[in-house]
């Protein structure tokens, strides 16, 4: 059967690796390109990069950023964050990369979704979903790097996604996010239960324990981390190790 | 020089990238008279397969093909098209270089099978071959949703997706690979490395 994925994501901010800790704190810390290399050697399955650079003339960079990279990894790779257009899409996936994650223009225009599914393939149109914990209990989207609640409920966005095409959704718990509590199992257990196509969960991740929650507690097909990998507090090697030791399949 | 052909579907770059990376050089080659100045050839592939033959003989790559006796990589949907016909929303025929059909995954209903299969699967060597030299228990990359169905004696490798699924297959010059070596890590490079050492 399909392996476990262990993806680590860069935050890229105009051509350059950050990692925002919950959205807001930047620290500089390298090439995209020489970081997904490193990551591919150490076992990565898939690399994402998160485009958080804000004005769109600047955006142009992660093509580039796209391309380098391409050059030297040969593992999945998946970009997100401004992707707002099918020409977009097409412009990130001719650059090399596998996939696009759409979050706020998803929601804004959900027939993004469709037309990115129909002219690529579903397999590369992922849903990047940001979720918010409510008072009542539920889960809502927010959307523009976490700053603007939509009123949406998590599940019934997901689902109507998974209808219009969605390959794939990328769960973040922005209540977890940074806080290296772990995994939102909740929420993400909620998802993975509500549709029919592969979970990648994302947000808190601190320990081992967290991952190997998040493959048997909440049934995810993928793991996301960032700046756990990121400080090299672990390593994805000591990740795999720790999760085969557990029993569950995963890539060597 | 290994050609790689291009008819407008799939993503060539990353399988340059990817011999590049190992010393061996490639083009992309776009029309069918360029293919005498290669001793190997690449068929690259993503999408569907009615669209794939479309564009392979808009291109007027189809006869020269089928006649070659260079050795032929088919990636993907390329290596689906060099059976002899596709099930994909319609019946069409393939380049028929390799008996067999393409059908869909099957999908039974208490399992809860994802469809594409997509994602790192392993490798089970079922027959000696000199492009699965130390290949065997591996994982590689898929992502498709349909299967190529021939016989076991033209299938080099499986992997296990509630069924099996056939993933390696060769039949005299003509070799494919289901998954995506360019995008299989370090393994999916081992197996392009033996495509380019494969004797002529």
């Amino acid at each position: 059967m399909v392996a476990k994925r262990i993806i680590p994501c860069l935050d890229v901010f105009e051509g350059r690796v950050v990692k925002g800790v919950r959205f807001v704190d930047l620290k500089d810390a390298g090439d995209p390109a020489e970081c997904a290399a490193a990551y591919s050697r150490q076992g990565a399955d898939e690399i994402v990069f998160l485009d958080i650079t804000a004005t769109h003339e600047k955006r142009k960079t992660i093509v580039e950023v796209v391309k380098k990279t391409a050059e030297r990894v040969f593992v999945p790779l998946t970009v997100g964050g401004g992707i707002s257009s099918v020409e977009d899409i097409k412009n990130i996936l001719r650059a090399g990369a596998d996939k696009v994650s759409l979050n706020s223009a998803a929601v804004r225009n959900p027939d993004l979704i469709r037309q990115g599914a129909d002219m690529f393939g579903k397999q590369c149109i992922v849903l990047a979903a940001d979720v918010k914990r409510m008072m009542n209990g539920r889960y809502n989207i927010y959307i523009q790097g976490g700053r603007v609640d939509t009123g949406l409920d998590a599940i019934d966005w997901i689902i109507r996604a998974e209808r219009l095409g969605a390959g794939e959704i990328l769960l973040t718990s922005m209540d977890a996010d940074g806080t290296k509590k772990g995994y939102d199992l909740e929420i993400t257990k909620a998802v993975v239960e509500s549709v029919n196509i592969p979970v990648i969960a994302s947000g808190g991740c601190g320990t081992l324990s967290h991952f190997a929650d998040a493959f048997e507690i909440a049934g995810v097909d993928a793991a996301l981390a960032a700046s756990l990998f990121h400080f090299g507090e672990l390593t994805i090697g000591e990740v795999k190790k720790f999760l085969i030791d557990r029993g569950i399949e995963i890539r060597k | 020089m290994i050609g790689i052909i291009d008819y407008g579907l799939g993503n060539l770059f990353s399988i340059h990238n990817a011999l590049k990376s190992i010393n061996i050089s490639s083009k992309i080659i776009t029309s069918p008279e360029q293919i005498s100045g290669y001793d190997r050839l690449i068929l690259p592939g993503v999408g569907a397969f009615p669209e794939g033959m479309k564009h392979l003989k808009e291109k007027g790559f189809t006869e020269i093909l089928k006649n070659t006796a260079k050795p032929i990589l088919g990636i993907c949907l390329g290596m689906q098209l060099l059976f002899e016909e596709g099930e994909e929303f319609c019946k069409t025929e393939g380049l028929g270089l390799i008996p067999g059909r393409v059908v869909s995954i099957e999908k039974p209903s208490k399992d809860n099978l994802k469809i594409p299969h997509m994602g790192w699967n392993k490798l089970e060597i079922i027959k000696e071959s000199s492009l699965s030299k130390s290949l065997e228990g591996n994982y590689v990359y898929f992502v498709h949703s349909y299967k190529v169905f021939t016989k076991t004696e033209n299938i080099i490798a499986i992997c296990d997706y509630g069924q099996p699924i056939t993933a390696i297959v060769e039949k005299n010059n003509v070799f494919g690979t289901q998954f995506h070596p360019e995008k299989s890590g370090d393994i999916g490079i081992r197996l392009l490395k033996n495509f380019a050492n494969i004797s002529i």
